[in-house]
């Protein structure tokens, strides 16, 4: 609010600088933007601060008192944060002397650091404005330091993007190494058995005994699940997405178009919870039965219900990005053909889709990566049990399940079963990463192919 | 001998009319060209002869058009057909992405025009030769057509259109992306395959007109002001319109 104000009295100084004929060396608004600046930051940066160090800055003060008394650190621990409570009205047990005293003493306390803070503040916030202000005059450069203000936002923001990733990354790494110290890559990767509640067994007294945990984390039979279970969703997703996405390229007309999209789009705004529960109640069931009715056993859990479900989810993925790629496909190209005499499907068939094909490939790794990665209608409805089974009737699961297996509830960390889940999150990562990259690279060629 | 003939043709684009009331007769084995500033409707026009304006949605043409005593905007025209006796060439060189041997094969295939893969070659051959780029290419026929240079792409058109036989070629300003020596090359041929087609070429360029055609049209605002041989409407046009469109005055 303050710096509203002052952008307006910023702004009014320099018009009236303006008004008395001198040249301002930059726009008004600049001045206006200037003085904000001056405003917000200082007092928003001491503000911060003083809320990061106010409650270490009032427990120092608080325990001083029992400095020298011969209390152990735990219990200095235990008396602040029943005076903590006691002060919030939320305290239960038996009130003694020392916690009432503190007490008033902390409320006391906060009661002048609130209040100080205030002062402080509006100080900090008069002090830069009234010298912002002061600067504003005809010759002195405003729209510099403004425009270097927003550069600065904006790289701290694109920043922070990239240092989360790198986060991420790192402490996969690190786990994945841990984990990797416990079971040999060989056995993770060729294992055939997976089977990680056999760690939960393990009482944490006992020491680390890695020859326990051979043929638990064989990930063979999951990363086996999980392509399965994306090569149904895209066996269900490529034709359909691809289909529908010519569709509405080279045959809707304008009005149908101008409704199927967004209507195919929905799909794409679905919560794969949703997703999920439907593949779970809905269509495992229906599957179930039908099977029951031809004599075949279905499990209700099936990676068919699975899979069909997340082709669904990624159908408007592909068709909107084919259907962009085939739309960018020059019209000159089509007039070639049709002026030859093709008609349209000839002109589909033999020109637009040839030239199209790298932009689909790409949507097609796009959907792929995102077949793998999802997790929701896994969980849900293709079961936990790592089979290995190349039966879609049967239940399987997935990297993506796994993790959630392993970490949901307690979980101890450095624990080999903790660690199987980073393991698992890396492979997962790296697949989808490679996968990504190279739809993205081809993508870009196809575009570099008309520019 | 009189190959094309429309009548009272008018074209709407939505609720905009851009060509009005056409009566012009195209002469067998000549060049005409349609010359007139921008936005006149000669492209339009242009498009109307072999139906390309049926693949804008919002396109309406009505009248005639009589191509060997056969009305084109009838029901019954077959458009599949049509596009087979009458070849267009674009403004911008437009090959396909595919190899030069499949840029000229695709016509004679998709109208089942070879029995056998030396019968296509044949076609290849004598298309390209017609063109012109036979000597420039024979060594490289599998290489992309995107590859050329844009001179060698239009005449890489050119023949695409002519593999297919076609008894009229339509050119929609070929040259207006080419340089001066790749328009002078293509010129040349437009002067050659008169001898077998009737070519309707539209221009910008009235020097242009001028060289290659023996009759010329003048469109100016979706109107046919004046038609008649070239010699005539460059040296004494009967309308002012006309002279002052060909003296530079307007345009």
């Amino acid at each position: 609010m303050l710096g509203f104000t002052s952008y307006y009295f910023g702004r009014k100084k320099a018009y009236t600088i303006q008004s008395t004929n001198k040249r301002l060396t930059a726009l008004p608004q600049f001045y206006g933007y200037y003085l904000a600046i001056w405003c917000a930051i200082p007092a928003f940066i001491i503000y911060s601060l003083w809320a990061i160090f106010e409650p270490t800055i009032v427990k120092l003060l608080i325990l001083s008192d029992y400095a020298n008394q011969g209390y152990l650190d735990d219990e200095l621990n235990l008396i602040y944060e029943k005076t903590k409570a006691l002060s919030r009205g939320q305290f239960t047990g038996e009130v003694t002397s020392l916690i009432q005293t503190s007490s008033e003493k902390y409320l006391n306390l906060r009661s002048i650091a609130q209040s100080s803070k205030v002062v402080i503040v509006l100080c900090i916030i008069i002090a830069s404005v009234a010298y912002a202000y002061k600067r504003i005059s005809s010759n002195n450069r405003t729209r510099e330091p403004v425009e270097k203000f927003f550069n600065a936002v904006l790289f701290t923001a694109s920043l922070a993007a990239i240092l989360t990733t790198v986060g991420i990354v790192f402490s996969l790494i690190f786990q994945t190494i841990d984990f990797f110290k416990v079971i040999p890559l060989f056995d993770f990767v060729f294992g055939t058995h997976w089977y990680p509640a056999k760690a939960f067994v393990r009482d944490s007294s006992e020491a680390l005994d890695p020859t326990m945990y051979s043929d638990t984390f064989g990930a063979v039979p999951i990363f086996a699940g999980t392509f399965f279970i994306a090569f149904i969703a895209m066996c269900v997703a490529i034709p359909i997405g691809l289909m529908s996405g010519i569709y509405l390229a080279e045959y809707a007309s304008y009005k149908v178009r101008q409704y199927a999209k967004p209507l195919i789009e929905i799909l794409a705004g679905i919560p794969t919870v949703v997703y999920g529960f439907f593949a779970a109640l809905t269509v495992g069931p229906f599957l179930k039965d039908i099977g029951t009715a031809m004599g075949l056993e279905v499990s209700a859990e099936s990676a068919l219900a699975a899979g069909g479900v997340m082709g669904i989810m990624i159908i408007p993925f592909i068709s909107s990005l084919s259907d962009d790629v085939i739309t960018s496909v020059p019209q000159s190209l089509r007039d070639g053909s049709y002026a030859m005499g093709a008609t349209k499907s000839e002109t589909i068939k033999k020109v637009i889709f040839p030239a199209a094909l790298p932009g689909i490939v790409g949507s097609i790794l796009l959907g792929v990566s995102r077949a793998i990665g999802e997790t929701m209608i896994v969980v849900m409805a293709s079961g936990l049990a790592a089979n290995l089974t190349l039966n879609p009737l049967e239940s399987t699961s997935t990297i993506t399940a796994q993790i959630v297996v392993i970490l949901i509830g307690d979980q101890a960390f450095g624990d080999p079963k903790t660690q199987a889940a980073f393991a698992l999150g890396m492979s997962l990562f790296i697949v989808t990463l490679c996968l990504n990259i190279v739809a993205l690279r081809v993508v870009k060629k196809y575009r570099e192919k008309y520019e | 001998m009189i190959k094309i003939s429309a009548k009272n043709v008018d074209v709407f684009y939505g609720k905009k009319q851009a060509l009005f009331n056409i009566n012009l007769d195209i002469e067998e084995n000549q060049v005409t060209a349609l010359i007139g500033p921008s936005g006149c409707g000669k492209s339009t026009f242009l498009r109307c002869l072999n139906r390309m304006n049926d693949v804008i949605d919002i396109c309406k043409v009505q009248g005639e058009i009589v191509i060997n005593d056969f009305n084109i905007n009838d029901k019954g025209c077959d458009v599949v057909r049509l596009r087979e006796k009458i070849g267009m060439v674009f403004q911008k060189p437009n090959p396909f992405p595919k190899t030069l041997y499949e840029n000229i094969s695709y016509g004679p295939t998709i109208h089942g025009m070879a029995q056998s893969k030396q019968e296509m070659d044949e076609i290849v051959e004598t298309s390209l030769k017609k063109a012109a780029l036979w000597e420039e290419v024979k060594d490289r026929l599998h290489e992309p057509g995107t590859g050329l240079s844009g001179g060698q792409q239009q005449r890489l058109c050119i023949a695409r259109a002519i593999s297919v036989q076609p008894e009229v070629i339509l050119m929609d300003e070929p040259c207006s992306a080419l340089d001066p020596i790749a328009t002078a090359q293509i010129e040349e041929l437009i002067d050659e395959l008169k001898k077998e087609h009737t070519i309707i070429i539209v221009t910008h360029s009235m020097a242009q007109a001028a060289r290659v055609s023996q009759r010329t049209g003048f469109f100016h605002l979706g109107e046919l002001i004046e038609h008649g041989s070239t010699d005539k409407i460059f040296k004494n046009p009967d309308n002012t319109k006309t002279q002052d469109y060909i003296t530079g005055r307007f345009g």
